[in-house]
């Protein structure tokens, strides 16, 4: 058994500035992760990081362009604590030696970003996100942070307390990726799961193979509810075949979007008779799929868009790489041919129900990153948001796990005496895994007897050898890609941009299939070495758990908000809905219930029309 | 055991471009849309309308220290649709989820930037997410990464690169910081794009497989870890003293000096960065800092 006293699992932008903070303050701390530092996703980030570092802007402003971005469903403690922070921690990113853009004064240069009232994006070319992930990994190396790489966290250990506001989480258990060995990290002070987006629940998406939201699940299924599950961001330029992003720039610059016939679609069918392709985020998605739906997509499957009519020498000086990336990723000739472009899953706002101090109910058990949902966000992230949300909440999460005072916050976590029953919603099937076995003949998570700290780690460690040997043992059965393809087909198909009641019952229904299907799983590569078919099956339990909870939320929340549309009820409904989804695990039989948002902080936010 | 013995079929290139010094004052899109022009696409590309509905053919390297039939290396064939933007990755996750789903190898953005995926493919050291597979000759011949130990099929041990980065002291070193609350140290933008290709690297370590000198000595830093050392040595915000303390690092005997400017590393490089013009560049420095060399 391996132990320290905070484990930060997961190594990108958030997990690595939790452990540097845990590291200051005297912690002796370890990173666990699947991926060496990195290969994380953060290092894919391209735009920028939103901070008021200049004359003309402060916090107040910043604080207040999410909560309109949010459209009114962050929490203002959240809010204003990241805009209050994110300076400061965007200067210390300088200071540790970050290559970002500069100013002819030699300052650090700041951009506009859609939704932000000061160009107070703070970036370093067009891979801000490698930049942030290097130098924070830099830093890991300086100090001389244990970092156990390859190592898949399969579970966390807590105690078995029926409330899971009495639980604590004692480390987690995990393998050895290039050994296959099992085994157990005893956390002295707090675990803190930085473990990413679960964009895979999705078939077609921005993020990366590795985002199949472990943490999410781990924490979900040791008692932590989930919040806000439904709100998911679609980016409309994302490349066919791959995913990959082509950023607003292109669209900036004067690109435009073309149907199969030919049509500027934005104008012609008006979608949005003003703004046309520079319309928002989520109108321009909708937009695209309507073409498709209703016949004029290319190949049935996506539309153009074309960059073509602003020259070469513009479209070299400005977007270059946008060429490389549609040569590159789609074997396209951006100079020569329109891309083709859809729209695909991109962010969670949703995530681990935690304070401002990253905590979640379960003492000990913290969360941070896109992982975490704090929340800053509530129904919509503006661009730029989230990587300081990384270092703000990272840094906040790892101080608070090494001891150190941060005073008491003021959001509330888990289920507690604000909060309010869902009752309204009939749903189609039974979520959760009651009367399943997905666990792989192990006692479901969270029976038996609790008994002192090291026994319990062990047990769990025994719990999930028992479970490999059973995977790796089993004969026939299904694979989990086959499980997997399904339930990202699903989502797709009826939790994507466009939901309607019946639709997200469908894939309630589907992913209960999933369940059933999952418990007859088995892993046919029968070498401990490197195994990812093995990592692959357990990622793919806890994108079943991860998705259902996005279903559910969408299928409750019956209004528009943010990005979460719903088609029988057009409009945002602030009479009912400003509140948050939670939702709970219950050792398998989930509870969905609602909390209130907090729109009062240090300032007022009265929810307005979120027009620009 | 290592791939080191499979030869790839056309030998790298060995010499240097006539003039160093010209290489990467073009950007890359505008070399590569010359390279097209002037029809000197490294293999002959396939025409893509050739392959619609077609069937790509992959030889792909499998080895398992543990599993019967694998221990001794062997290639497998898998044959998997062609769909237009397909690359390298895409073919082997096919071939991994529909055929064998004990094909294993590294992979995760899908983007070319998190460095996972460097494979030797056709002969030459590249990421699997950034090559089309309509620019390759069939069969596609798929192995690890050589002159490093192999794991399992395409997966490789980085731990010698990994020991190779650290080496270097890899992080900014400047203990005076301006004072003022939230003022940043001044950098100008000359400066700035001075070591912007150099802080592209995402550690895929193609450079490495690709330099016959590392295969030879072990301890040669390699063209990442110069390249890294580089990154920091140029940068103006760190003072002359830590400069001269890292081209102390990089001049050692396993450093600047191994380098025979074989140009192989920038030719992989799936970052464009110009390794060989970095080391050139770092072996002047100290030369001109006249630090004792061997
Ligand atoms: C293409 C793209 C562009 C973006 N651009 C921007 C931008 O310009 N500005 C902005 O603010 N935001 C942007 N975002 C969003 C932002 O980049 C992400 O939200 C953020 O980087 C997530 O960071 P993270 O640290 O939470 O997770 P990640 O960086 O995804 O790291 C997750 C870590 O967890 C580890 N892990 C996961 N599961 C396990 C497990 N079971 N066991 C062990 N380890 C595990 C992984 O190894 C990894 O190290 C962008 C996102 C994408 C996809
Ligand atoms: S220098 Fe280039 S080839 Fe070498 S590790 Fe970095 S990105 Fe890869
Ligand atoms: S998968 Fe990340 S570089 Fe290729």
């Amino acid at each position: 058994m391996y132990e320290h006293d905070v484990i930060v699992v997961g190594a990108g932008g958030a997990g690595l500035r939790a452990a540097i903070a845990a590291h200051e303050a005297g912690a002796d701390t370890a990173i666990v992760s699947k991926l060496h530092p990195v290969r994380s996703h953060t290092g894919a980030a391209e735009g920028g990081i939103n901070a008021a570092l200049r004359e003309g802007d402060d916090w107040e402003l910043h604080a207040y362009d999410t909560m309109k971005g949010s459209d009114y469903l962050a929490d203002a403690p959240a809010a204003e604590t990241l805009a209050q922070d994110a300076p400061e921690e965007t200067i210390q990113l300088e200071h540790w030696g970050m290559p970002f853009s500069r100013e002819d004064d030699g300052r650090v240069s700041q951009r506009p970003f859609g939704g932000l009232s000061f160009p107070r994006t703070t970036y370093a070319g067009a891979e801000t996100g490698h930049h942030l992930l290097h130098v924070m990994y830099e830093q890991v190396v300086k100090r001389g942070i244990q970092v156990y790489d390859e190592w898949y966290v399969m579970n966390l250990v807590t105690d078995d307390a029926a409330d899971p506001n009495d639980r604590e989480c004692h480390g987690v258990v995990a393998y050895d990726v290039q050994s296959g060995n099992v085994e157990g990290f005893k956390a002295n002070g707090g675990v803190i799961l930085a473990t990413g987006g679960p964009g895979q629940a999705f078939d077609h998406t921005t993020n990366a193979v590795s985002c199949t939201g472990d943490g999410h699940a781990m924490a979900y299924r040791a008692g932590a509810p989930l919040e806000d599950m439904e709100f998911i961001q679609f980016h409309p330029t994302s490349l066919p075949s791959t995913g990959v992003l082509i950023s607003e720039g292109v669209r900036g610059e004067g690109g435009i979007l073309y149907n199969a016939k030919g049509e500027r679609f934005m104008f012609e069918y008006g979608y949005a008779n003003n703004s046309g392709e520079l319309a928002s985020r989520d109108v321009v998605a909708r937009a695209e799929l309507t073409e498709v739906n209703e016949g004029r997509g290319v190949n049935d499957e996506y539309v153009h868009l074309d960059m073509r009519h602003l020259g070469e020498e513009r479209i070299l000086d400005r977007l270059e790489n946008i060429l490389h990336l549609a040569e590159d990723f789609e074997g396209v000739d951006g100079l020569v041919e329109p891309m083709p472009v859809k729209p695909g899953q991109h962010y969670a706002m949703g995530g681990i129900d935690v304070d401002e101090n990253g905590q979640t109910c379960i003492n000990g058990l913290y969360a941070a990153g896109e992982s975490a949902c704090v929340s800053v966000h509530g129904g919509n992230r503006l661009g730029g948001n989230a990587l300081p949300e990384l270092i703000v909440f990272g840094k906040r999460a790892g101080r608070h796990a090494a001891g150190d005072d941060l005073g008491t916050a003021e959001i509330e976590t888990g289920y507690g005496p604000d909060v309010e029953d869902e009752t309204e919603t009939e749903l189609p099937v039974q979520p959760g895994s009651a009367g399943l076995d997905t666990a792989g003949g192990v006692a479901a998570d969270g029976s038996g007897v609790a008994t002192e700290t090291d026994g319990l780690i062990e047990r769990a460690v025994e719990a999930e050898r028992t479970r490999v040997d059973h995977l790796m043992d089993k004969d026939d059965g299904v694979q989990h890609a086959q499980i997997r393809a399904k339930l990202q087909k699903a989502m797709t198909d009826y939790v994507n941009v466009f939901r309607t009641d019946e639709g997200i019952r469908k894939a309630l229904r589907v992913i209960r299939e999933c369940r059933e299907e999952y418990q007859d799983v088995y892993v046919d590569d029968p070498s401990r070495t490197f195994n990812t078919d093995l990592q692959q099956t357990y990622e793919t339990r806890n994108l079943i758990d991860v998705a259902e909870t996005i279903a559910l939320g969408a299928l409750v929340r019956n209004e528009f908000r943010g990005a979460h549309w719903r088609q029988e009820n057009q409009e945002r409904d602030d009479e009912n809905w400003l509140k948050h989804t939670l939702i709970s695990w219950e050792d398998g039989d989930p509870n969905i219930f609602y909390r209130p948002v907090i729109l009062e902080g240090e300032k007022t936010y009265e929810p307005k029309v979120r027009s620009y | 055991m290592s791939t080191q013995q499979e030869q790839p079929q056309e030998p790298e290139s060995q010499e240097a471009p006539e003039d160093p010094e010209m290489r990467g004052t073009e950007s890359p899109q505008q070399e590569r849309l010359k390279e097209k022009e002037q029809g000197l696409a490294q293999e002959e590309a396939v025409d893509e309308s050739d392959l619609e509905g077609e069937t790509v053919h992959l030889k792909v390297f499998r080895y398992d220290p543990e599993v019967e039939g694998k221990q001794e290396p062997r290639f497998d064939d898998f044959y998997v649709p062609f769909e237009k933007g397909m690359t390298v990755l895409d073919a082997v996750m096919y071939a991994r989820d529909e055929f064998d789903s004990s094909l294993t190898f590294r992979h995760s953005c899908r983007q070319a930037v998190c460095g996972s995926d460097a494979f030797f493919v056709n002969g030459k050291q590249q990421l699997g997410c950034k090559t089309q597979i309509s620019e390759l000759k069939q069969p596609v011949r798929i192995e690890p990464l050589p002159h490093q130990e192999v794991v399992k099929d395409l997966v490789v041990d980085m731990d010698h690169f990994y020991d190779q980065m650290h080496a270097v002291e890899p992080y900014f070193q400047q203990e005076e910081l301006p004072d003022g609350d939230l003022e940043e140290q001044r950098q100008s933008r000359e400066n700035r794009e001075k070591v912007k290709m150099s802080t592209r690297c995402i550690w895929c370590a193609a450079c490495m497989s690709s330099c016959n000198i590392a295969a030879g000595d072990n301890e040669y830093l390699g063209p990442a870890a110069i390249n890294k050392a580089y990154r920091f040595a140029m940068d103006e915000r760190e003072d002359e003293e830590i400069k001269e303390h890292r081209l102390r690092i990089v001049e050692q005997e396993h450093g600047v000096w191994r380098c025979q400017t074989q140009f192989s590393c920038t030719e992989v490089c799936p970052k464009d960065i110009p390794l060989t013009e970095h080391i050139q560049e770092l072996k002047r420095e100290a030369v001109k800092k006249n630090l004792k060399f061997w």
